[in-house]
């Protein structure tokens, strides 16, 4: 019992950078190229913690602050966080909750870090950043407590275990909409197309790049990470909303992780097809996702 | 049987997110495709309500509809979509973020309404009923708060197909006078509107209705 | 009970005695701080040992006035009160020693410690209250003593407009609630808390709406708000941190011993009370974000949070209205929860913007930067403050916010479609006013304190004294502790939840074991968080050692003289979301863009005036006087007329009581 909790946070230390390569590897076969090794991210995650460090004279104790923090929540998060059958190393009534606001606290940090490097750049990526977050955790909230309702649980360890297949044809609808809610709220708080840009640093399109501008080092190595664990583990939510479990643990884990490197390589698929929203188009995208949500929960609750 | 009311309360939701994406989308091409999906859910919605034996009338009837409301009526606002040249929506009285998410809102309230009204209703699903309400609320509203032309033409189609859901989740027999009637009453709202924007357009050189209020003395 | 009276006693007699040291500030400060610490000391340990007990102690003396006793309880709901109340006032006296010392020699410092001694008299007794009338005039008290604090900077118009502005509101208020006393007065024919017993039906509802309306004006409910943001900026920092922190929940524990009057509550008494935290909340959160001024940003957060505080209450009551017990727990739970800690969180951020203004000179946003490096300590404790307030774990915002979450999520979504308005407006809510605030607050310490000094002002600042700065240490302390232990504190509600919901006790005790357990999962992470964020500071200290650290100037994409006031405003921070939601705050900006190649001036100027101040009150005050000055015609000046009227009422009377 005991080892089987560990896999689950061990699998997603292991195995997120992964997703950023596949991500890639789809775009650029898209685009007709050879593109990245699939093992890129890794290699670069350990490049960054063999390196020295730069500090603006600007930042203060918070920018050294920021990056350990963003990790930590990550880490934290993850043991909250069940895979397939197994369920999290923590688990209660409510964890879900904490959940959504563990990540909150990263992105305070985060746009607090950015601030302290006095510069317009971060501001404005800082400023984008809260508000497209503001409008996406309603979106996110409403939606679990949609699924909630339907698993009759209130902990992410039964929410997220799957719905059962003779119950598809029933609860099918609202679960549809609430993954299509939690897939728009993904792509934004991964900062993917079509909301943010990872490629570009320019003005138009920066939003979490252009925030982590000043960082440098084991620090840059801690924020690539993490946000890797945390595309991992958004991840999760959507496929433990989605994927029917089986009951062998080893074939449920298995469909499950493979179903996250099938979303990743759905996100390469919309990078490559979609061109980034308007700026100011961005909060209605993600109003779709809350009016989803609500559409979800009344549709549960009647 | 349950099959069947788990098809029809897909083929309803799917109606649904029409209506929200009408509400939220300013491209006006793409509100003419959304309406034409609606009219293709409703040719399917008409085989499924029928819970009597699938007769003859019926796949005629369905047919009928999946070709006026879902392929001739929208080619034929795309052709005057082309002739007027335009492409998006100007900004409307309700803000789109607004109405989106006031939707859900206003279904609640149609649900509500459903459960209020004691009608005699088929074994099909309870949501067809606060659909039908939510389909007329949504075509009306797209009437009053839009300001180009085509676009409210579009709210009457709208308001025709949430009166056609509400007629065919009621009627047990379908009279097929009042079907064809139905039918009949768009298609010659839509050429009338047809001729009538190619008219104002030709005028004017443009179709916001905002601005006829001019034309007062 | 005497030890109690013994406080109020020993808190009257400080002000007194500061007042007659008048001009001579060194002693006025230790009367008047003295006074209020020692008093308060005094008055909360009986409140401690009836939280912990359960137990009531009374103390009633027999009065002239009719219908008036001087009845003074303490019931574990009082108690839930008084602790905040006398806790947050002792350490924002201590820190009013250290501020107002700047003013020594320039302003009478005996009437400043007065009026605060005076307030703090005024809200032990209104909570300790159980007669009517002197609720009343203990209410009255409190009102009254606040107005003088106001205008202590009465040289400054702004801050007389704001004392006049707090005074016609809070009248208001008073207005409803003396029709409020009079009938529950009416109703049995005494005015003690005791006698007046359980009403119902019509009355009970024209009750609620009365209590809504005055105590709402005091507690700051939108749209009764309007006075809020211009009275607590104008007011010395630690006055505000006081009237923020608790003046405004003394309105709420009105509303909840109205509603201990009235009977079984009808669902739609839920509805509203969910309906005005959502909105109070929501629309709170998006003024304090469209906001310059440090304490007027801080000032409508504080009607934010009474909104969750009413969120909470809304939840409890439709708890009882349903007859869930878990709904009615958690929700009452979460409210006195959010009421203390509120009270820590807004007391340290009012006493952190003091700081700042003592420290640099002015509390404008966009002309401070750069204060973490000149003024450490309070940088520190205003993050502790911010963190708190967003409602981020692992501090006591969280614990508060989460448990009413939990209430909601248990047992809120079983009764089918017409609960979703409770749920939305309580998750839909809670989670948007939480990202809101998280952008505020972000904002107003990240402008502030970080990035480079914009002007004159944040280049010369300076840390602040001792005195201030023991207290907002404890309260950041105490930020963190509250955090820590939240599954034991809630147990402690045990005693206040059950006289309010009229549920047995074991029925609540069962309730909040399971919410303790639950809270204590969330210390276990918390815990894991931090011991992660050591572990990983010592790994990055390990993996730095021996490699080059270097610190240069922030990149700033080529540009060759880039100066301070190039950074990113609190304006330009906020913009996005003030343009998306221009609909409630209908900002004004007038702009000069430049023009040319070397252009010399160019600037733009925001401003969100309160909206329901500028669209609903002054246009209804307007006509209002418009249609009175119609009367004018009865003041004509002539004295035979005046009398003639003496004579013609004293007439009429003596007619009316022949007949």
């Amino acid at each position: 019992m005991h080892i089987e909790k560990i896999i689950n946070p061990l699998l997603t230390l292991v195995l997120a950078p992964l997703l950023f390569g596949i991500i890639n590897r789809t775009k650029a076969v898209f685009a007709g190229r050879t593109g990245q090794p699939l093992l890129q991210s890794y290699y670069d995650i350990w490049k960054l913690f063999c390196k020295g460090a730069v500090y603006s004279k600007t930042t203060s104790w918070i920018f050294r602050l920021g990056p350990i923090v963003g990790f930590a929540v990550v880490v934290a998060a993850a043991t909250l966080m069940p895979l397939g059958g197994l369920p999290a190393i923590v688990a209660f009534d409510g964890d879900f909750i904490l959940f959504a606001y563990l990540f909150g606290l990263m992105r305070f940090f985060t746009v607090l870090t950015a601030l302290d490097t006095g510069s317009s750049f971060e501001g404005m990526g800082a400023s984008r950043e809260v508000m497209f977050s503001a409008l996406a955790e309603p979106a996110f909230l409403v939606g679990l407590a949609a699924i909630s309702k339907q698993t009759h649980s209130l902990s992410l360890t039964g929410m997220l275990a799957g719905p059962d297949t003779a119950l598809w044809s029933q609860i099918g609808p609202a679960l549809l909409l609430v993954a299509f809610s939690v897939f728009i709220v993904f792509l934004a708080e991964n900062s993917r197309m079509p909301v943010d840009d990872p490629n570009t640093h320019l003005e138009l399109t920066m939003i979490h790049e252009v925030m982590v501008l000043d960082n440098s080092g084991p620090d840059l190595g801690f924020i690539t990470y993490a946000a890797t664990i945390k595309m991992w583990l958004l991840g999760t939510v959507l496929v433990g909303i989605l994927v029917p479990h089986n009951g062998n643990v080893w074939i449920d884990i298995s469909t499950a992780v493979g179903a996250i490197f099938m979303l990743a390589v759905l996100v390469g698929v919309v990078e490559s097809s979609m061109a980034r929203l308007k700026l100011l188009h961005v909060p209605q995208f993600l109003l779709i996702a809350n009016a989803l949500s609500i559409l979800a929960l009344i549709l549960v609750l009647r | 049987m349950i099959f069947m009311t788990n098809l029809v309360d897909t083929v309803i939701i799917f109606l649904i997110l029409t209506n929200l994406m009408l509400l939220g989308s300013s491209r006006l091409r793409t509100c003419i495709l959304v309406v034409a999906i609606q009219g293709i859910l409703l040719g399917i919605l008409a085989i499924l309500l029928e819970d009597g034996s699938l007769g003859i009338h019926l796949i005629l009837l369905s047919a009928a509809i999946f070709c006026l409301k879902g392929i001739i009526f929208p080619f034929l606002l795309i052709r005057t979509l082309r002739d007027l040249n335009v492409q998006h929506e100007v900004e409307p009285f309700v803000g789109y973020g607004t109405s989106l998410v006031l939707s859900p809102l206003v279904l609640v309230v149609c649900i509500w309404l459903g459960s209020q009204l004691s009608l005699p209703i088929g074994a099909a699903s309870s949501l067809v009923v606060p659909v039908a309400f939510f389909t007329i609320t949504c075509g009306l509203f797209l009437i009053v708060s839009r300001k180009k032309a085509l676009t409210q033409v579009l709210g009457y189609l709208v308001l025709e197909n949430g009166i056609y859901v509400f007629g065919a989740s009621i009627a047990t027999i379908q009279p097929v006078l009042v079907e064809l009637g139905i039918l009949l009453d768009a298609f010659v709202a839509v050429f009338v509107m047809g001729i009538a924007i190619y008219h104002i357009n030709r005028e004017f050189d443009h179709t916001d209705v905002d601005r006829l209020n001019k034309l007062k003395g | 009970m005497s030890l109690f009276i013994w406080g109020l006693i020993i808190i009257f007699a400080g002000g007194l005695a500061s007042l007659i040291s008048g001009r001579r500030s060194g002693l006025a400060c230790v009367f008047g701080a003295l006074g209020a610490v020692a008093g308060s000391i005094a008055a909360v340990i009986p409140a401690f040992k009836v939280l912990l007990h359960g137990i009531t102690e009374s103390f009633r003396l027999n009065w002239s006035i009719p219908f008036g006793s001087f009845f003074v309880q303490v019931d574990p709901l009082s108690a839930v009160f008084l602790i905040p109340i006398l806790g947050l006032s002792a350490i924002a006296a201590i820190y009013g020693v250290g501020y107002l010392w700047a003013y020594r020699g320039k302003k009478n410092l005996g009437v400043a410690w007065f009026f605060y001694d005076l307030l703090l008299l005024g809200m032990v007794l209104v909570v300790a209250a159980k007669n009517g009338i002197l609720f009343l005039l203990a209410w009255e008290l409190m009102s009254l003593a606040p107005f003088f604090l106001i205008i202590f900077d009465d040289e400054k118009e702004k801050a007389r407009d704001a004392g006049w502005t707090y005074l016609v509101a809070t009248h208001i208020g008073m207005v409803f609630l003396l029709i409020f006393f009079l009938i529950l007065g009416g109703q049995n024919g005494s005015m003690d808390f005791d006698k007046i017993g359980v009403i119902d039906g019509l009355t009970a509802s024209f009750l609620f709406v009365l209590a809504i309306v005055g105590f709402g004006t005091k507690a700051g409910f939108m749209p009764l708000h309007v006075w809020l943001p211009e009275a607590h900026p104008a007011a010395p920092s630690h006055a505000s941190a006081v009237m923020s922190g608790v003046m405004i929940k003394i309105g709420i524990y009105g509303l909840i011993r109205a509603m201990t009057f009235l009977g079984h509550p009808p669902i739609w008494w839920a509805w509203i009370l969910i309906g005005i935290g959502a909105s109070s909340g929501v629309v709170g959160v998006l003024f304090a974000l469209a906001q310059h001024d440090l304490k007027r940003l801080l000032a409508y957060h504080s009607v934010e949070n009474i909104g969750i505080i009413t969120l909470g209450l809304g939840i409890g009551v439709l708890g009882i209205s349903t007859g869930s017990p878990t709904l009615a727990v958690f929700g009452f739970a979460g409210c006195f929860f959010h009421i203390i800690n509120h009270a820590i969180f807004k007391g340290l951020l009012f006493l952190g913007a003091g700081a700042v203004l003592h420290g640099s000179g002015t509390l404008e946003i966009d002309h401070l930067g750069g204060l973490i490096k000149r003024m450490p300590w309070t940088a520190v404790t205003f993050l502790t403050g911010a963190i708190a307030i967003s409602g981020l774990p692992p501090l006591n915002g969280f614990a508060s916010e989460f448990l009413i979450y939990l209430g909601v999520f248990k047992d809120g979504m079983s009764h089918g479609l017409v609960n979703i308005i409770p749920v939305l407006g309580v998750i839909g809510g809670l989670a948007l006013i939480g990202g809101l605030a998280a952008a505020c607050f972000t904002k107003a310490f990240g402008i502030v304190f970080l990035g480079q000094p914009r002007s004159k002002h944040s280049q010369q600042a300076h840390e602040v004294n001792f005195a201030m700065l023991l207290p907002m240490v404890t309260l950041a302390i105490l930020c963190v502790l509250m955090g820590v232990f939240s599954p034991f504190i809630i147990r402690v509600f045990r005693a206040a939840i059950s006289n309010v919901t009229l549920l047995p006790q074991e029925v609540v005790q069962g309730q909040l074991n399971a919410g303790s357990s639950i809270l204590s999962n969330v210390v276990i992470v918390s815990v894991l968080l931090v011991a992660l964020i050591c572990g990983l500071a010592l790994l990055r200290k390990w993996l730095l050692s021996g490699r080059s650290v270097e610190q240069i100037e922030t990149w700033g994409c080529g540009y060759a003289c880039p100066t301070a006031r190039m950074q990113y405003t609190a304006s330009s921070f906020a913009q996005p979301l003030v343009a998306l939601f221009r609909l409630f705050l209908q900002t004004d900006s007038r702009d000069l863009p430049p023009k040319g190649i070397f252009p010399d001036r160019a600037f733009l100027k925001t401003d969100t005036a309160d909206t329901s101040s500028k669209y609903l009150y002054q246009p209804l005050f307007k006509w209002i006087g418009f249609m009175l000055s119609k009367l004018q015609w009865i003041q004509h000046g002539r004295l035979q007329l005046y009398v003639l009227y003496i004579a013609l009422t004293l007439l009429m009377l003596l007619i009316w009581k022949a007949l």
